[in-house]
């Protein structure tokens, strides 16, 4: 406190109460976790020192690092106001560059999103999701925004949209599902709740008709539209007849969309999805057996997670993950190395720290006076919360093999940079509001 | 309204991370399944791969034996950095190539992981000293040593067949073989696979994290030993398999030699059939094979179904006498064929006329058989055509015709015997008689047979109305054969009229009656030779030629049926194909007056 006696100027409080030391600390965690099962995941035949700069752990040093450097840039030097005047410029740069990438990109393992420019490379969708947060964040925080305005709601889906697509054209389905996330932003700013029950029917009905015969999905759908029907009925009066007539249209467009998406199932899914994302989605449902193919990564995954049993095998003690079996150890499947070496108690630990993370970044958000920081902590919130679900998931065998990596905890530089780049403008825009209020 | 959202979404996040924790729990504290799996991914098993069993002729030589070759292989993980030169002069490879796969495995690094993978395969043995005394220079480089098929003899390529490397479609039917072992995919080695193969062995080992093959698993008491396959005599004679091949040699067809008084198959000839020395090798001459036009790989023993020609009408004679429609010394006129439905004849060449049953058998007489097919069709004791046809067709199927003879040779087809209800469908019901089927009276027409059968003929001719099972394995240590194959198979034609026939083709040979017989040239002195022509018209071009023969008369050894593709009269190709290998089997050499018949067909080629 510079001025005890409280005059304008003044309000500028410390270090220590502006910055949410709690989501620093918790991100610190994350990372070095992150960088220890890195290296467990490399220790194989001629085990190298952590700090061996040509191995994977002492690469992930660098990228640690240089994201630190960010961090500090990024809370004591950048103006945060600078976030939400810049993001339309940002925006369209990252979209160019992700339509761009497609064409100049050369092809790994089908997909088409990585920039080389010489020994670095980096994939314009990891920003993307930074970019596109921010331009959300400026156009839903304008006072005159309604979500139930129609011309406005259509900006915002456009604004998700056009990046999920490009990323779609790069091959990147996993990238591109993240986007969903954003509907949970747009649920808290108003967007009504029937949305997200309409895309979870959604889902439910493609994996039911997949799963069993076309009319069971059709006979659910049609007791759920039913149950709801009946059960607005029986809470309203006989003189409440907007509210029935509109909870009869309501179920019977509710009826007709479903109907659609089971037509539409069997289309989706032998003439949209390639070869590679149909047999992965085969393979969760049990539909098919493919344990040395398709379904080979998961088995060995569930193998090394179920191995460690409650304490793990200890650090560096893993047989299937330091042993090879494990493909993409170190970057999509890093939480294997944590389920064997650690066991449940370790993953418990991981998980709880994201859901903290998470918890206290909505939290924040929701407790900001400004709407950009509001708006723009959900969009973080929810993009580590679809990376967090799609990931472990994957490894668990309870989501398809769909390659994003684990927020932090990862190898690879461009990840890791978009996450604490992400994470620590929101801290920073909290810091700014805190400072002065 | 907006705080119960934010608190939804809170509730929404700690769902899901439960859903999370309760999959992880179920994996990692409920379920012990991915334990075991774990264990199994650290054993490591080491196979070996038991010896072949041999193939031997009827006589004891080795028609496919085992010769030792070796494999390398490497763990690309194991090899630390050595020199290229050194392992490509100890291999005999170019140092290109070991760059280029050096290269292939870094880049696909993490897909390998720690798999073994085959480098090179069959490399000469003096490499193979080589690359092991300096095998230290190249950690992750093993040589293996595994067997491969070798044939002495260049004789029976289609009957033996040849071994390939399993495929995953192959594996995911037959579990209990893995990626890399091998199997019988044709002929004897497909069909005695079982026998032949034997059993794997394995040692197992416990590798600790790092792949370090720690110790035997329990002190090797899991541990099983390989069990080398068993082997199996074959019932070929090798030395009459190759001359039947070498008769054969630039013709297109099949000859089929058979032992009557057991039916082992003495030699079971294709032609153009496959070389062993392609078989040993069999992935290389893969696509060259497939693209010949006359499909080597095809069996005609077994698998062609032709037109059995004249060598059928024994048959209808042997159904004439059983039904007691026609009598031995029956005689029916002929001027040159047979009068049918208005202006159709059925042709036939010129000889004396009438005749009776044994020198219409000698000349192939084809108006005499016409008669005999007529009355057999208008028999007067079934009350229509079709019943009498049924009843012919009964007779027939007896001999092994229209259906799969049940020798243990894989693939075997049964060629075919129409029956009532086919030319019902044909011409309707009632409404084709003895005229209609006139062609079935010489062999012709809707018949179909394998060589196989035919030569099946042959050997019931010389059992005087009973065959054996042709069959190709015979017992040995170790190996029974079905019990089927030692069971006599009778026709429905009592011996005695047998009797007449083979008389007649005792006359078609040797001469005496009345007529001139159609085989004088299988005439072999001091062998009672019977045999019986035929030239079956084929619809695609030249009549095939066909011969069935037995000698001696009494107590027959061997039965021989050569069928040639469009080669023109039986008396021309078939016939001295057949007599030669009964001559060679039974005398061991060609007489120097009968020398000129092997000259003619050994410089003779069709294609």
């Amino acid at each position: 406190m510079i001025s005890p006696d409280g005059m304008p100027g003044s309000f500028d409080r410390g270090l220590g109460k502006t910055v949410d030391w709690w989501l620093v600390g918790t991100y610190l965690l994350l990372v070095l976790i992150g960088w220890i099962n890195i290296y467990a995941s490399i220790h194989s035949t001629e085990p190298a020192s952590i700090f061996d700069w040509t191995a994977r752990s002492g690469k992930q040093a660098i990228w640690i690092l240089t994201a630190f450097a960010l961090d500090v840039l990024i809370l004591f030097i950048i103006n945060p106001r600078l976030w939400e005047v810049l993001s339309p410029y940002g925006y369209v740069a990252v979209f160019f560059l992700l339509v761009l990438v497609i064409f100049v990109s050369k092809d790994v393992k089908g997909s088409h999103s990585w920039f080389e420019l010489g020994p670095v490379k980096f994939q314009p969708a990891e920003i993307s999701k930074i970019t596109t947060s921010l331009l959300l964040a400026m156009v839903m925080s304008k006072p005159t925004f309604r979500l139930s305005n129609r011309k406005h709601l259509l900006t915002v889906a456009a604004i998700i949209g056009l990046p999920m697509l490009a990323i779609l054209g790069e091959s990147e389905t996993g990238s591109a599902l993240v986007y969903v996330g954003f509907i949970f932003v747009l649920y808290r700013e108003g967007l009504s709740g029937w949305w997200l029950f309409l895309v979870g029917m959604a889902i439910l009905l493609f994996i039911l008709t997949l799963v069993t015969k076309w009319w069971v999905s059709v006979a659910v759908l049609f007791t759920v539209c039913a149950g709801y029907f009946i059960q607005v009925l029986r809470q309203s009066r006989r003189e409440e007849r907007v509210r029935r007539r509109k909870a009869l249209s309501r179920s019977l467009l509710a009826f007709a969309a479903g109907v659609v998406v089971v037509l539409a199932t069997g289309f989706v899914f032998n003439q949209v999805l390639q070869d590679h994302q149909r047999k992965r989605i085969e393979v969760l449902l049990g539909l098919k057996e493919d344990p040395a193919g398709v379904g080979y990564n998961v088995r060995q995954s569930m193998i090394a997670i179920g191995s460690g049993g409650l304490f793990g095998k200890g650090y560096l003690h893993g047989t299937q993950t330091t042993y090879g079996f494990v493909p993409e150890q170190s970057t999509d499947f890093i939480f294997c190395t944590v389920g064997e070496e650690w066991g449940f108690l370790g993953c418990l630990a991981v998980i709880a720290l994201y859901v903290f993370l998470i918890w206290r970044i909505i939290e924040d958000a929701d407790r900001s006076r400004e709407a950009f920081t509001r708006i723009y902590g959900y969009c973080l919130a929810a993009c580590l919360f679809m990376h967090l679900f799609i990931n472990i998931g994957m490894t668990i065998g309870l989501m398809p093999v769909i390659g994003i990596p684990l927020p932090l905890l990862s190898y690879g530089g461009s990840s890791l940079w978009a996450f604490s780049v992400m994470l620590f403008i929101f801290i920073a825009l909290d810091r700014q509001e805190k400072k002065y209020f | 309204m907006e705080i119960n959202r934010k608190s939804r979404l809170q509730l929404g996040l700690v769902a899901v991370a439960a859903v999370l924790l309760v999959k992880l729990f179920y994996i990692q504290i409920v379920n012990d399944k991915y334990k075991r799996d774990a264990s199994n991914n650290s054993m490591v098993y080491n196979y070996i791969y038991p010896p072949r069993g041999v193939i031997y002729d009827r006589n004891g030589e080795i028609l496919v034996g085992n010769e030792v070759c070796y494999d390398i292989s490497v763990t690309p993980r194991d090899v630390t950095p050595f020199d290229t030169l050194a392992l490509s002069s100890a291999l005999g490879v170019e140092p290109e190539f070991i760059r280029e796969r050096m290269a292939y495995y870094r880049q696909y690094r993490t897909r390998i992981g720690w798999q073994t993978l085959s480098f090179l395969k069959h490399i000469p043995q003096e490499n193979y000293i080589r690359f092991a005394e300096e095998a230290y220079r190249f950690p992750g480089f093993k040589a293996e040593v595994r067997s491969v098929r070798q044939y002495p003899f260049n004789a029976g390529g289609n009957l033996l067949g040849y071994i390939s490397e399993v495929d995953a479609d192959y594996i995911q039917n037959h579990p209990e073989y893995r990626s890399g072992d091998y199997v019988g995919k044709t002929g004897l080695e497909a069909a005695m696979e079982e026998q032949l193969r034997g059993v794997k062995g394995y040692h197992i080992y416990l590798r600790d994290s790092r792949n370090r093959v720690q110790s035997p698993y329990l002190d090797g008491a899991d541990d099983k030993e390989a069990e080398p396959g068993k082997d199996v005599v074959s019932t070929i004679d090798a030395h009459l398999q190759q001359y039947g091949q070498r008769l054969m040699e630039g013709k297109v067809g099949s000859v089929v030699a058979i032992e009557p008084s057991t039916g082992e198959i003495l030699a079971m000839v294709s032609s153009p059939g496959i070389d062993v020395d392609v078989l040993s090798d069999i992935g290389k001459h893969y696509a060259e094979i497939a693209k010949n036009p006359r499909k080597p790989m095809f069996n005609r023993t077994v698998m062609a179904s032709y037109p059995p020609g004249s060598v059928f009408k024994l048959i209808n004679g042997l159904i004439g006498l059983q039904e007691g429609v026609l009598k031995p010394s029956d005689s029916y006129p002929c001027n040159h064929g047979f009068p049918y439905g208005g202006n159709h004849r059925l042709g036939c060449h010129g000889h004396a006329s009438p005749l009776s049953l044994l020198s219409a058998i000698a000349t192939s007489c084809n108006g005499y058989f016409c008669y005999v097919f007529r009355n057999i069709l208008d028999n007067k004791r079934y009350a229509t055509t079709a019943e009498a046809f049924d009843v012919w067709r009964e007779h027939v199927l007896s001999f092994g015709f229209g259906r799969k003879l049940g020798s243990d040779f894989p693939s075997e087809l049964g060629g075919n015997i129409p029956t009532s209800a086919f030319y019902d469908k044909v011409y309707g019901k009632g409404r084709w008689r003895f005229q209609t089927v006139i062609s079935l009276s010489i062999g012709q027409g809707e018949i179909g047979a394998t060589p196989l059968q035919i030569a099946n003929l042959a050997a019931t001719m010389a059992n005087r109305g009973y065959y054996y099972i042709p069959h190709i394995v015979k017992d040995s240590e170790g190996i029974e054969i079905d019990p089927k194959y030692k069971e006599r198979q009778y026709t429905m034609v009592d011996t005695a009229h047998f009797h007449t026939a083979v008389k007649g083709m005792y006359m078609a040979v040797n001469g005496g009656g009345t007529a001139g017989g159609t085989a004088f040239s299988a005439r072999i002195p001091g062998l009672d030779v019977c045999g019986k022509t035929g030239t079956a018209q084929n619809p695609h071009g030249k009549d095939n030629s066909v011969f069935i023969c037995f000698a001696p008369m009494d107590n027959p050894k061997i039965a021989v049926a050569a069928y040639v593709e469009n080669a023109g009269f039986g008396a021309t190709w078939a016939l001295p194909v057949a007599s030669l290998m009964l001559e060679k089997y039974l005398k061991g050499e060609i007489s120097p007056e009968r020398q000129y018949l092997e000259d003619r067909l050994m410089t003779t080629r069709f294609f």
